[in-house]
């Protein structure tokens, strides 16, 4: 066991910037949020999510400010102390381009910026906008796999790709590795997903699903302590698939409208009177035995 | 949906309706009983982005790209195709509740490829 946190300091985390929520996320319902400070579970470690960064767009009307997010997220994320087991990072890292030595300066750049952070365990998952153009080449190149498990004191990991796939899909290629993934694993392991697509249908009209992620879903409903963490809709986010829980992390670029709450989907336009504002990163701490999560949602600062 | 009803070997004249205040489908009309609406798909917009249908009567969407690959997706009207650049796909249905459907690209392609949407309006 490396650096855990008490209670008293993961509020003191939340307070950093943002709202808490002590889920029992394993077996997390959606009435059954409560703040971190209420809560019973000290943590046996914690990892840090960004998502988002959109490394590359330019767009002053929703983010003047774009060269410069992701550092100040560098920050924030290097002033925690004690710091995260290891972060990750759900996808878009870099936004799309038509060439491809261009995203893989994009590529490079991001890694550059990144390898400020103080933890040195940085996982990355692509975006459609890092891979859906070449299947994820560039980003195997630069990062490695576009999905993989590993495990982490008592919790397996999982990163599935649902992005390479331009059709939005994770394929069968890829639900057959998860079966036999899973089939290695007792049905009361705590399991942790990442994915950069929601695997549920939220807004499949808004391109906000996955289309075969209901299978991959279908999958992981035998085993009880099941929690997703995602990205690609701009926005803190949480629903429910029978026990299992979906969360959605903020951008580190722009926000996105809730589902369906406008006509037609377009980023957030940028408020000077609140910069920053709707962007942010998540901490989440996590305990394998007692197979109990919290996180909190930090709002990036001004 | 797709493909439940028989192609009219005869075309009657086409007749472009358009609706004030937005782009609209020309819709053919291949018998009385069927309307036609030609999609044309390319980075980063489908023309037109609004196609206005009547419930009940049959529709025949001929979809077509001027450049790549793209995807026409109407998840709420269980309607989809792959439209592959000198091919036309053809989508089939008869849309059987009034109503707006929203409609997208669902094969990633490129930086404006979230904006590449429209609607169904299907009126009694």
């Amino acid at each position: 066991m490396t650096k855990g946190i008490d209670r008293r300091q993961f509020a003191r985390l939340a307070g950093l910037g943002g709202v808490a929520f002590a889920s029992g996320l394993f077996a997390h319902t959606k009435a059954g949020r409560v703040w971190a400070a209420g809560a019973g579970a000290a943590g046996d470690f914690y990892f840090v999510q960004m998502s988002d960064t959109h490394w590359g767009f330019s767009g002053d009307k929703v983010n003047p400010e774009a060269k410069n997010t992701l550092r100040k997220a560098v920050a924030e994320v290097n002033a925690l102390a004690p710091a995260p087991d290891f972060i990750i990072f759900t996808g878009d890292l870099t936004h799309t381009t038509d060439d491809g030595n261009e995203r893989r300066r994009r590529m490079t750049e991001f890694k550059s910026i990144i390898a400020d952070l103080k933890v040195k365990t940085i996982r990355f998952m692509p975006g459609e906008h890092d891979a859906s153009l070449d299947a994820g080449a560039a980003f195997k190149e630069l990062f490695g796999e576009t999905h993989y498990t590993f495990d982490h004191k008592g919790v397996h990991f999982i990163a599935l790709d649902n992005v390479s796939d331009p059709g939005a899909s994770l394929g069968a290629a890829q639900l057959d590795w998860l079966k036999a993934d899973l089939a290695k694993l007792d049905k009361k392991q705590p399991i942790v997903v990442f994915a950069h697509r929601p695997l549920f249908d939220l807004a499949a009209d808004w391109d906000w699903a996955t289309k075969d992620g209901k299978l991959a879903i279908d999958m992981l409903m035998p085993f009880e302590h099941v929690t997703v963490f995602y990205g690609h809709i701009h926005q803190e986010h949480h629903d429910m698939t029978g026990h299992i829980a979906h969360h959605a992390a903020m951008s580190l670029i722009f926000p996105q409208p809730a589902p369906h709450s406008v006509e037609k989907k377009a980023p957030v336009a940028w408020d000077p009177a609140h910069p920053f504002r709707g962007l942010g990163w998540r901490s989440v701490e996590a305990d394998g035995k007692k197979a109990s999560v919290t996180f909190a949602e930090h709002a990036l600062k001004a | 949906m797709r493909g439940s009803w028989r192609r009219p070997v005869a075309f009657a004249a086409a007749t472009a309706l358009v609706v004030a205040g937005c782009v609209t489908a020309a819709v053919q009309n291949k018998g009385p009983e069927v309307q036609t609406v030609k999609v044309v798909a390319k980075r980063f917009d489908f023309t037109p982005e609004e196609i206005k249908l009547k419930k009940g009567v049959p529709v025949d969407l001929e979809l077509t790209t001027e450049d790549r690959v793209h995807g026409f997706y109407a998840p709420k009207l269980n309607l989809r195709a792959e439209i592959m650049p000198g091919k036309t796909a053809h989508l089939r249905f008869t849309p059987d509740t009034a109503g707006t459907f929203l409609f997208q690209c669902d094969i990633f392609c490129g930086e404006g490829h979230e904006n590449m949407d429209g609607k169904i309006v299907v009126v009694e």
